[in-house]
Parts: C-alpha cells; structure tokens; sequence
C-alpha cells in the first residue's frame, strides 16, 4: 500500500516556511502602520482588543501573501529575487498555499468583525480582495502602473486601525492612506533605479523597462511632489502638532531633494557612481515612512499627557 | 500499513505539530480574553442575555420596567385597600 502523506518528501514544509508564505517583511510595515492608525485614534480601545485587531490585520495582510504568492509561483520561479520562495522552492505546494490564504483571510476578516465593528473588517477584507485579485491578478502583469494602484493595498492598515478605534473613516484616516499611496511609487521606482531586476523575462511590465530608465526618474518628482502636500496637511489636522511637523518638514525636505537629484541625473551620471543617489534616496524613503508615522505616535503620546500647550497647539 | 507509535513521520513532522498545536492554543487564549473584555465592558449584565428558544418577557424592550411598574400600582392599590378597611374597621 502507499501513502503519499507518509512518504519524505525532498523537502518537508516547516512551520518556518509557512511563515514566509505570509511575506513577514511586508507584515511588519503593516503591523506598524495599523498600530499607528489605532494609537492616534481619538476613541481609546481597550488593550487586548486593540492586540487582536492588529493581529487580525496583520493575518490578513500574511494570507494575502500567500494568495499573491500562489498566484505568482509561475513568475517567482523565473527571478533570481524569488526563486527561492516557497513554493518555487518546493518545500510548500501550490495548494497549500491557496487553502492557507484563503483560511487566513476568512479567520482574520470574521475575528476582526466579532473583535470590532463591520467597517473595520470590511476595509480588510477589501484590502485582501485588492491585493490579491486586483493588484495580483490584474494590474501586475498588465500594466506598468501596477505598483502605483496595487500601493492602495499597503496603503489601508492605519485606516483599518482607525476604523477599529472609531468605527469610521475620516480626513485624518484617508491623508495616513494618501501618504503611504503616494510614498510607494518613487519607493519603488528608486529601489528599481538601482536593482538589476528580471522583470522583463517574466512578463511583468516594470516602468523601468516599459518606459525607460528617464521617464522613470520624471515620474518619481511627479509623485514626490503632491506627497510632500499629503505629508505636511497631515500635520494641520487634530493628529498632528508641532513635533509631527518639524520631523516631517526635516524628512521631506530631505527626500524631495533625493527626489529631485533623481530627477536631474542621467543614466550615465548614475552608472558613473554607481547609483549613489538612487540607493540613497532609498534610504531615505524607509526613514521617510517610520518618521512619519513614529511623529505621530509621538504627538498621541504627547496629547495623552497633555504636554501639546506649551506650543499653544 | 499500520501506523505505529513510533513512526518515521511523527519525530519529521514534530515541529509543524507543535507549531500547529501552539496556534490553537493561541486562538483559545484570544477568544477566552475577548470574552472576558466584552462581557466586562457591558454597562448592563442583561445585554448578554439573548434569545435562546425559551420565551422570557424579560428580554423583550422594557418589560422590566412594565413589570416593575406593575408591581408598583398593585402595591399603592393593596395598600389603598388596606388603609380604606382600616377606616372602615375604625368606623
């Protein structure tokens, strides 16, 4: 008799690969955003509730992983950066990886709604179905703004944190929302500036490869610009304050002119010195995107403990 | 093929059972702890009661009240009734 379950595969699946599956680089930007979205929330929530939701957006965020990951076996086993994922690997099989999203993004969504309130678990599992099915499915193969429109997924968590705190949305939910949205694209195209990226053999149309290295560069100040807005109007706003906008005045300056340097580059000034200014603007996007959202974390705290007066704020 | 207690897959797939194992854990203590949140955070211990296929006239919108209020008048009549026969017994 055989039985396949009791044979040694060449690689048995671990608990550690499961966990790759969830993509727990991208969960930790997650967990971050939508602890900040919960924390700055006029409306306090008790503790271990607000633990479970984040741990629920944070499932959901994983199980969209692994959905786009079974999606994306095909293309993950042509590049070099994939290829050693779990499932190109072999170590999880494509079917597992679908019932795990798909369980996962069940478990999440229902525990998140029974934890707080329907808006909350409705924005996730919207940000489920749009990282999966639109930017997966859809956008990533058909077009070279994938990452602009698929950013919106990244871009939910401290909305869904604030609904979990309010139970709604608001201008001070939608501007955490537009910053991250608009920090991505020029996130991304500075990363992709640099990264020798094998893109155009799997059929994934990168604006680096599509468009070209030059229109690339435009397109970073083109985003920059309307994201230093979104930055700085966050600070007007009730979750704002003069300690939010001294750091974000610092950081945007800083990666405007990272931005700008770009810009004015020629592909022959970037080969010359090795992309030092594409890989530095990198940099700065990551201490960027922390700052903003530690500063208000930082200005909650200071309203908690009402230290916001000295300023006249 | 007999599975025996010692089998090869037990000791290769320790750590995934394990894992899977600390996980129903986890989600036990989860929903214990959001149980206890919720019904703590009740301001009104009758908001956990719910329709459980019995008919109880308490769950239904101000009954309690009504009951109360009931209770209420029937009291202020007796005692109405009493204090008339007291009179009437003083008569």
């Amino acid at each position: 008799m055989t039985d396949a379950t009791n044979q040694p595969q060449a690689q048995e699946a671990q608990m550690g690969d499961y966990f790759a599956l969830m993509k727990p680089r991208v969960m930790q930007l997650v967990v971050f955003t939508a602890l900040v979205g919960l924390i700055v929330a006029p409306v306090g929530v008790n503790p271990f509730v607000g633990f479970v939701a984040v741990l629920c957006i944070a499932v959901g965020a994983g199980a969209s992983g692994a959905l786009n990951m079974w999606w994306d076996a095909d293309i993950d086993a042509i590049m070099k950066r994939t290829v050693n994922r779990p499932i190109p690997s072999g170590a999880v099989q494509p079917s597992e990886a679908l019932a795990i999203g798909l369980t996962l993004s069940v478990f999440a969504v229902v525990l998140l709604f029974l934890a707080t309130n329907a808006l909350a678990a409705g924005l996730l599992a919207f940000t489920i179905f749009f990282y999966a099915v639109v930017y997966s499915m859809w956008l990533k193969r058909s077009t070279p703004q994938n990452i602009v429109i698929g950013g919106a997924a990244g871009a939910f968590p401290p909305m869904i944190g604030w609904a979990v705190a309010t139970g709604s949305v608001s201008v001070e939910s939608v501007l955490m929302f537009a910053l991250i949205f608009m920090w991505t694209p020029p996130h991304f195209w500075a990363l992709a500036l640099f990264v020798k990226s094998d893109y155009g053999d799997a059929g994934v149309p990168m604006l680096t490869e599509t468009h070209g290295r030059t229109i690339t560069r435009k397109h970073i100040i083109a985003y920059c610009a309307p994201l230093v807005v979104v930055a700085l109007w966050l600070g007007f706003t009730p979750i704002g304050g003069p300690f939010y906008l001294v750091v974000a005045l610092t950081l945007n300056i800083w990666f405007l002119k990272g931005c700008y340097a770009i810009w004015r580059r020629t592909d022959a000034d970037s080969d010359a010195d090795n992309h030092a200014v594409e890989k530095h603007t990198f940099k700065v996007s990551l201490y960027y995107l922390f700052g903003h959202f530690g500063a208000l974390m930082v200005e909650a705290l200071l309203r908690n403990f009402e230290l916001t007066s000295w300023a006249g704020w | 093929m007999v599975m025996k207690v010692e089998h090869e897959i037990h000791s290769r797939r320790k750590g995934r059972n394990m894992g899977v194992g600390l996980l129903l854990m986890g989600l036990i203590g989860i929903v214990f702890g959001l149980t206890v949140v919720k019904v703590l955070g009740l301001t009104d211990i009758r908001q956990l009661e719910k329709f459980d296929h019995v008919a109880r006239p308490q769950l239904e919108p101000g009954a309690l009240e009504a009951a109360e209020q009931r209770a209420a008048d029937v009291a202020d009549e007796r005692e109405a009734a009493a204090a008339a026969t007291q009179e009437g017994a003083s008569e």
